[in-house]
């Protein structure tokens, strides 16, 4: 009895660790986060852009409209990528564009605005990044669709052609 | 003289030691234990990425507004999931990473009962 104990114990043993490796070979090992959707948009205050001012959550998200906050940088070259996109998605009037200006200087993306066109009907700074990490952000660019206060979507990176279309059909 | 030089000697050694821990100590404890979701292998704490940094900052401020080490756990918990904590609870989806070791364990326990048993 003893003597077959020890040889299938070993056996044993050698499958689960050659089922455990063979299983984690095909994960990728980046994380890739599971969004996490319908969660309420974060209560906050921050100053915008060309304005000014400081203005809260409540006054930028109203009910019953739909909204996509998007955060970029001037320093983010991915950005630069998905702006096209991003203002064709502006000519639609169902939809409203909040831009976050994330750990940028002023000067820097005003001119990137300047030179690309400005999608955004408000900008909201968030000089030390504090704000999108309130909105579980990872980092630029990233894009939050918003209804009744909720996040119904959230895209990571940049945006393309194909989540261009997703959106629209989800304002319809 | 010597007694004085002994007396200086003393003094010295009794006051010299007089290093806190830096203020942050509790930013820092709670820091080590959240995982740096764009970096691998590598807490808040340890990071000087700019989501770290932010994180940093965004705990510095919870504690101001009085929240306690678990709330801040669980406001982050909520915007990331189990993965931002590295001492995950106990839930469905972690249930085998707690167990495991205690079935090894009297798995383990078992075999050398067993043969120990045989022995006599």
């Amino acid at each position: 009895m003893k003597k077959k104990l020890i040889p299938y114990s070993i056996i044993l043993i050698f499958l689960i660790i050659f089922a455990v490796f063979y299983k984690s070979l095909k994960d990728t090992n980046i994380y890739t986060p599971e969004t996490k959707i319908n969660n309420d948009i974060p209560i906050f205050s921050a100053d915008l852009m060309y304005l000014n001012q400081n203005s809260t959550s409540t006054e930028i998200f109203e009910l019953d409209k739909f909204y996509l906050l998007n955060i970029w940088a001037s320093w983010c070259v991915p950005c630069r990528d998905e702006h096209p996109i991003l203002m064709s998605l502006s000519k639609n009037n169902k939809l409203t564009i909040i831009g976050m200006n994330y750990k940028d200087n002023k000067k820097n993306a005003k001119s990137l605005l300047d030179e690309l066109g400005n999608p955004y009907e408000k900008i909201i700074v968030d000089k030390n990044g504090t704000i999108s990490i309130e909105w579980g952000a990872f980092g630029v660019p990233e894009t939050f669709i918003i209804y009744n206060n909720k996040i119904i979507k959230k895209y990571i990176g940049p945006l393309n052609q194909m989540l261009f279309m997703e959106i629209q059909k989800t304002i319809k | 003289m010597k007694l004085f030089k002994n007396f200086i000697i003393i003094f010295l050694l009794l006051f010299s030691n007089n290093l806190y821990a830096n203020e942050n100590s509790e930013r820092n404890e709670i820091t080590k234990n959240l995982r740096c979701l764009i970096c691998q292998g590598q807490s808040v704490y340890d990071s000087d990425s700019d989501f770290a940094n932010s994180m940093k900052i965004l705990v510095d401020k919870k504690l101001n507004e009085g929240l306690s080490e678990r709330e801040i756990y669980i406001y982050f918990k909520e915007k990331y999931g189990d993965w931002i904590l590295y001492d995950p609870g106990l839930n469905k989806n972690t249930y085998l990473l707690w167990l495991l070791p205690i079935l090894i364990f009297l798995f383990g326990g078992a075999i050398i009962f067993k043969s120990s048993i045989f022995k006599k």
